[in-house]
């Protein structure tokens, strides 16, 4: 045990504010950039308390687009980001528990090799296939649609080693019994092992939304018509205009709505993994 | 309600070349408890394994009530089992862990309702049927596991060593509450073991196994008074039974321990070690609570080294003056004998036990 002086505590908090603010403190500042309007921003000092623009801004990018990137409104892209993230987490999800269940509950030819094929792709990442991996998007006619989007990251060697060390530490047992109940090898999937790695699921969730949500070099490639653009690509859009002064302003309210489905999606399931860390169900 | 019956069964694992189980033959009566005895690595859970159709018969044939079920998968086979570490399903309820192999079934929801509350009610397990298995003690986990065999009425019971993750008084009272419940209900069992006491009193009959070989099926008692095997012997019996180098002779009706003590037998042995003979090599045994103490007249003089006081008993120590081999013996009462003490025992002649030295089995009149 630390103790507990009252001097130990009130440098342990002190030093987690600390933290905080820092991490706090650039968002802070992106979201009273963004209820700013644009003369506000760019003069020194910079305002340090929110504006009256909050309505303005926000129903113009969600709205209205703004021009500098093709007026498509940044709810469309939002809601592009959203499917794009929602189909790389779930199908990542979906084939990686799929392959680690075939893998270790089911004895085939080349059982090994098929896992170590697998296991080789952690070596060839999206940045590394791009051009082959383009090249057949486009020879499939993916270019600009969410199958495009998503298929090509779908194949996760992580989340299957992941899901393949949680099967082997689920006793044989329980498999035993599931087929002495007469379950099928697929009942058996459904009713017993994708219950028991609801955990895995969830965290597993929240990091591969993410993932998907931050991908940019491959939506980039693929995607050329503005109407399918995700949000994170206009923000580094909005940056880059070529001969004018950025939009600040609206780039903030931008970047603050690409920041919210993270954080709704962190907030939404840590309540999940953390009752599933607290009461451990094995 | 069915008979279980094997033929020859043997079992050799993919992969390995040794056979685990090697040819036992047996047939478990219906409604008969029947006990799975024998040392660790000897077979017991992969021949249970075999009857629950979780691992494959590599050759002989297995059936039930006279079907051959060699091929047939473990939900066909109409068999529950008790695992020893339950294998309960920790995300479900005590009732779900109970419905689901009903549910699979297609059962009628009323009809589970009322099996489970009956299970429940049998196994005392009403108040716990919303719990998950990890808000139970391990008896009631143990319970649960063995509610949920209940509820499907198998044709055929099988538990591996369903009791060894208790503790010792739990698992005295546990194993009185399995047998009356096997009895209560009728239904063929097959009970692994490697705990003697739980085997003499749960078991109509029982099997021990050496090796992938029944050295022995028969009742309890019989198992203790009549071995088949040394291994048999020396397996059942707390403390294990003193083994002596002797010789028959006298035609048969005598014993010659090495060191020249000669013990009389009560009918002559016929079939000694000897194709035909009636002398030569023998294992004598001597179970030590079949020695009494004497010391006027015994015949074995030993010389005592430890003597260990159990209250109601007292386990004496010691060697053979003759010939200096061990000799442990299990008298009633206190026996006040120190080390190095010298003291006479005689033993009935019809509570020696003959073995053939070289193959172990059984010589008898
Ligand atoms: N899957 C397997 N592959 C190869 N050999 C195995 C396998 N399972 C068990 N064995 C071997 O078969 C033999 C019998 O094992 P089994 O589990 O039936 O023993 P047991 O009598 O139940 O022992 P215990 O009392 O320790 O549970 C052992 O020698 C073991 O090493
Ligand atoms: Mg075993």
């Amino acid at each position: 045990m630390v103790e507990s002086r009252w001097w130990i505590t009130a440098l342990t908090h002190a030093v987690l504010l600390l933290g905080v603010l820092v991490v706090l403190l650039p968002i802070y500042l992106a979201f009273v950039a963004s209820t700013h309007p644009v003369q506000n921003v760019i003069q020194v000092p910079m305002p340090m308390l929110p504006g009256g623009h909050f309505w303005e801004n926000y129903s113009q990018v969600l709205g209205r687009g703004v021009p500098t990137v093709g007026n498509v409104p940044i709810a469309v892209m939002l809601f592009n980001s959203l499917v794009m993230a929602l189909g790389i987490a779930a199908g990542k999800i979906a084939i990686s528990i799929l392959s680690a269940f075939a893998i270790v509950y089911f004895r085939f030819p080349l059982r090994m090799a098929f896992f170590w094929l697998i296991f080789i792709t952690l070596m060839l990442p999206v940045e590394v296939r791009i051009v082959p991996t383009f090249q057949v998007a486009a020879d499939l006619n993916l270019l600009n649609s969410y199958t495009g989007l998503i298929l090509p990251l779908i194949a996760s060697a992580t989340a299957t080693f992941l899901f393949r060390q949680f099967f082997l530490t689920v006793p044989d047992e329980l498999a035993e019994a599931a087929r002495m109940d007469g379950a099928g090898p697929m009942r058996f999937f459904f009713d017993i092992l994708l219950p028991l790695s609801r955990t895995n699921i969830a965290a597993l969730f929240v990091i591969l939304f993410i993932y998907g949500w931050n991908q940019y070099l491959w939506p980039l490639l693929i995607t050329t018509d503005r109407d399918m653009t995700t949000v994170v690509i206009s923000v580094q859009a909005l940056v880059s205009v070529m001969e004018e002064e950025p939009q600040w302003h609206l780039l903030m309210a931008v970047a603050m709505l690409a920041m919210l489905p993270p954080v709704a999606v962190v907030l939404l399931m840590q309540r999940w993994f953390v009752k599933g860390l607290v009461e451990p169900e094995k | 309600m069915a008979e279980v019956s094997f033929q020859a069964v043997g079992k050799t694992y993919p992969g390995s070349r040794t056979e685990v189980i090697k040819g036992i033959s047996a047939r478990v009566a219906d409604g008969e408890l029947m006990v799975l005895l024998g040392p660790s690595g000897c077979g017991k859970s992969t021949l249970l394994r075999m009857v629950a159709g979780l691992e494959r018969i590599s050759r002989g044939t297995m059936a039930i009530n006279g079907r051959i079920v060699n091929d047939l998968e473990p939900k066909d086979r109409n068999i529950a089992m008790v695992f020893q570490n339950y294998a309960l399903y920790p995300h479900m309820s005590v009732f779900d862990n109970m419905a689901y192999g009903l549910r699979i079934a297609r059962i009628p929801r009323a009809e589970i309702r009322a099996r489970v509350a009956e299970a429940a009610q049998i196994l005392e397990l009403t108040p716990f049927l919303k719990r998950k298995p990890g808000q139970l003690s391990g008896g009631q986990r143990q319970r649960v596991a063995m509610g949920r065999a209940i509820v499907r009425n198998p044709q055929v019971f099988l538990f591996d060593e369903p009791l060894s993750n208790l503790d010792a008084k739990l698992r005295t009272q546990m194993r009185v509450e399995i047998k009356k419940l096997q009895t209560r209900l009728g239904v063929t069992s097959l009970y692994v073991t490697h705990d003697q006491a739980e085997a003499m009193t749960l078991a109509d009959r029982i099997m021990v196994i050496n090796d992938g070989v029944a050295e022995q099926v028969a009742p309890p008692l019989e198992v203790y008074r009549r071995p088949a095997s040394a291994f048999v012997a020396g397996f059942i019996g707390t403390p294990a039974m003193n083994f002596l180098a002797g010789r028959l002779c006298g035609d048969g009706r005598a014993v010659e321990l090495a060191g020249g003590v000669r013990l009389g037998l009560p009918a002559p042995v016929a079939g000694g070690p000897m194709a035909g003979g009636t002398e030569g090599a023998i294992t004598v045994g001597i179970r030590p609570e079949s020695l009494r103490l004497d010391n006027g007249h015994g015949d074995l003089a030993v010389a005592v080294d430890l003597t260990e006081m159990l209250g109601a008993d007292s386990v004496v120590h010691g060697r053979l003056a003759d010939n200096g081999s061990t000799l442990v013996a299990r008298l009633s009462g206190i026996v006040p004998a120190r080390p190095g003490d010298r003291l006479r025992f005689t033993i009935a002649a019809d509570a020696l036990h003959l073995f053939d030295t070289t193959s172990g089995r059984r010589l008898d009149a």
